[in-house]
Order: structure tokens, then C-alpha cells, then sequence
């Protein structure tokens, strides 16, 4: 749980390509990029037909997880590389995904799809076949997740970070610019949540920012790392990559990530709401 | 390549509520020819960056194969920013409902 441990560079994953005990997962909001091209040997998981429980709002079960894990021959002890597009997003969800099912060697592309892009490394249309394994899952430690009634009553005594966009923050949009503006949620943030928008943590080819920049960009918005910290977004997953920056790279324990985000506590009935920057 | 037909720009308009919607959007092409006509190869892996009017990262989508992307935003000032392998570039444009902006980036 620190740099050395949960980052690697792309230098890192050229030399590793053919290191058997290690498996490179790609995981993208745009689930086609994969079939466009990948690095050599990955595997993907698709964020919401593998990550998402479907029939309820949840993550999968230990069971479905240990079956997606075992069928794409991943052990127990294997060292999991996780990268995608969209400068990580839905990989760091998926680092925390890993994290929360207790998975022991979990690491994460400094810059991910895009940086390897930049770069103009190689990619591939081969889809690897994996020898399965029996993949055995720890229970849940939701001590790394926030649910609803913890964010509600943690208004006003813990940070509450909120890393979506300042157009998001103060009511002016309702998703990212990518997306329609659409949803059933009303506009607007938690009240006392610091707008500190995840993108202020990595440089501009999709890298993390030094860590004496990180702590000094959460400082400065006001966040106390005395104090439990909640990152949330929009669905969970820009606060995933926040999550990892304040729980992985700064080495902080008391940090969550409420992944029912902005479009369950902006659904809520009578819960506080703060508009404006 | 020199674009025959269809005019180089962002992805088709059909069933996009522009009433309702500040769109800005175009295409990434490589090696065209500066002569007024849109030209050049699409840049189908470039990552485009939409920055607000305060140079604040607001949202970022790689290009389609056709070199394409598309940004949902609010009206106001915004900056696009391409990247792509060798180059960036920087275009500064005035959105608002109802009239799409639609972009050729020449790289």
C-alpha cells in the first residue's frame, strides 16, 4: 500500500510481458477498445457485465467474483495488473474491487491505456486463453467502502471529498461532459464536501502527480488526514481513482470510497443539498 | 488522404436532442493539407480533453475510428485539447444549445 507497491510504469509492464505469474487485466468504460487492441496477453473485464451484480445495485458476490477470477486463470497468488482507458477510472474501480475482496498483489499502470498509447507501445488483437485455476476470495472488507446512512451522518465531521468536475459539483451539470445530461437525480454536492475533481491528481498524459503534490492538492482544498476521508463521484468510479490516490499512494487507512455516489445521495429523500461552487 | 464526399467532423447528429443539448464536437486528422478543405488521415487512438473556461479538466474521450468524439457541455467558453502520439493541440471555442460546434483538428 504505497507507490513502490501498488504502481508499476510501463517500462515495468514491457519487461513483465512474459512473466507467467503475472496477469494483465484491462478494464474500460468504452468495453470496445479492448477488441481494438491490447496490451499483449491481457484479459479484460467488462465493468458492469462482470463487475456488476445486475439484478440489484452491488457489487457481485464473493461466489460470482471467485468464479470470474478462476475462470480467467487467476490465482490466488498471481500479481494482477490492472490499466484502462478514460486515465484509469474504471481500473482503479476495479483495483478497488480487488482490494475489497482481498486479493494480495494488486497493481495498478501509472498512466494506463492512454500513456501506453502516447507512447505508441504496442498493442494486440489476440485474445489469450487461460488455464483455469480455483480462486478462493476473502469475505468483503467494506472497511474501504461507504454506504449511504455512514455518508449522511458523516456530514460536518469527516471529509467528505467530492472529485467530480466543478460543473458537477455545483449543479451546472449533471454528468460528465461525455455523457448526456440526463438522470433522475437532482444537481449538486453533499454539503461540506471539498470539490477536489480527480483529474487534479494526474498530469495530463494520464500519470499520478509526485506524492508531495497530491498531499499538498488535498491540504490545500482543506482535508484533514487526521480525519477519515469519503471520496465519492457520480457512479463510484472516479472516486475509485481518488480512493487509490489518497488510500494507496499516500499511504492513508482511514479512507473510503462510497461507490452509490452522487446518483443514489442525489436520488435520496430529503437528504441536505448544497449547490454553487 | 483527401476527403471525398462527406465533409470531415464529428459524429452524425441524428437522435441528439440539440434543442436540449450544448454539443461540441469534430474529428482528429493527421498529415492534411492546410488549403481550406478538410483533409488528412482520422486519428482513431487520440484522447481529447475538454477543459472549462478556467483551463479546468472537465471530461476526456478517445477518438473513434473515424478520428470522431463528442462532448455533451453547458454553454460558455471551452478549451479541446488533443493528444495524441507526437503531438498536441489546443483549440479554443464558444458553445451553445441549439447549434452544434463541429471541429476539424488538423495534427
Amino acid at each position: 500500500m504505497s507507490r513502490a507497491t501498488s504502481l508499476v510504469s510501463t517500462e515495468w509492464v514491457q519487461e513483465n510481458l512474459s512473466n507467467k505469474n503475472v496477469v494483465f487485466v484491462e478494464v474500460d468504460e468504452d468495453t470496445t477498445l479492448y477488441e481494438k487492441g491490447h496490451i499483449d496477453g491481457a484479459i479484460t473485464f467488462h465493468w458492469r457485465e462482470d463487475l456488476q451484480d445486475g439484478l440489484i445495485r452491488d457489487l457481485i458476490s464473493k461466489e460470482k467474483f471467485e468464479a470470474l477470477l478462476s475462470k480467467n486463470g487467476i490465482s490466488n497468488d498471481s500479481t494482477v495488473v490492472l490499466y484502462g482507458g478514460n486515465n484509469n477510472w474504471f481500473a482503479t474501480y476495479a483495483f478497488w474491487y480487488f482490494k475489497i475482496y482481498g486479493h494480495q498483489d494488486v497493481r495498478l499502470i501509472d498512466g494506463g491505456r492512454k500513456l501506453w498509447e502516447l507512447k505508441g507501445l504496442p498493442l494486440v488483437t489476440e485474445v489469450p486463453t487461460r488455464t483455469a485455476s480455483r480462486y478462493v476470495a476473502k469475505e468483503r472488507d467494506n472497511s474501504i467502502r461507504a454506504f449511504r446512512d455512514q455518508v449522511i451522518a458523516s456530514i460536518g465531521i469527516k471529509n467528505i471529498v467530492d472529485v467530480r468536475s466543478p460543473a458537477e459539483f455545483s449543479g451546472e451539470l449533471a454528468a460528465p461532459a461525455h455523457l448526456p445530461q440526463e438522470g433522475g437525480q437532482i444537481k449538486g454536492h453533499i454539503p461540506g464536501a471539498k470539490n477536489i475533481p480527480w483529474s487534479k491528481a494526474a498530469n495530463e498524459d494520464g500519470t499520478f502527480r509526485s506524492n508531495e503534490e497530491l498531499a499538498e492538492l488535498y491540504k490545500a482544498a482543506g482535508v484533514d488526514f487526521a480525519k477519515e476521508t469519503i471520496a465519492y463521484c457520480r457512479i463510484g468510479e472516479r472516486s475509485a481513482f481518488s480512493w487509490f490516490v489518497l488510500h494507496e499512494l499516500l499511504d492513508l487507512q482511514n479512507v473510503t470510497n462510497y461507490d452509490g455516489s452522487w446518483t443514489e445521495y442525489g436520488s435520496l429523500v430529503g437528504v441536505p443539498v448544497a449547490v454553487g461552487a | 488522404m483527401r476527403t471525398c464526399g462527406a465533409t470531415p467532423g464529428g459524429p452524425d447528429l441524428a437522435g441528439v436532442d440539440l434543442a436540449n443539448q450544448t454539443v461540441i464536437q469534430g474529428a482528429v486528422l493527421r498529415g492534411g493539407v492546410s488549403d481550406g478543405v478538410p483533409n488528412g488521415a482520422p486519428v482513431g487512438n487520440a484522447y481529447v480533453r475538454l477543459l472549462d473556461s478556467n483551463g479546468e479538466f472537465t471530461a476526456e474521450v478517445p477518438t473513434n475510428s473515424e478520428g470522431q468524439f463528442r462532448f455533451f457541455a453547458a454553454p460558455g467558453s471551452w478549451t479541446v485539447v488533443v493528444l495524441a502520439h507526437g503531438a498536441r493541440e489546443e483549440v479554443k471555442v464558444q458553445a451553445q444549445k441549439g447549434t452544434p460546434i463541429d471541429l476539424v483538428i488538423n495534427i
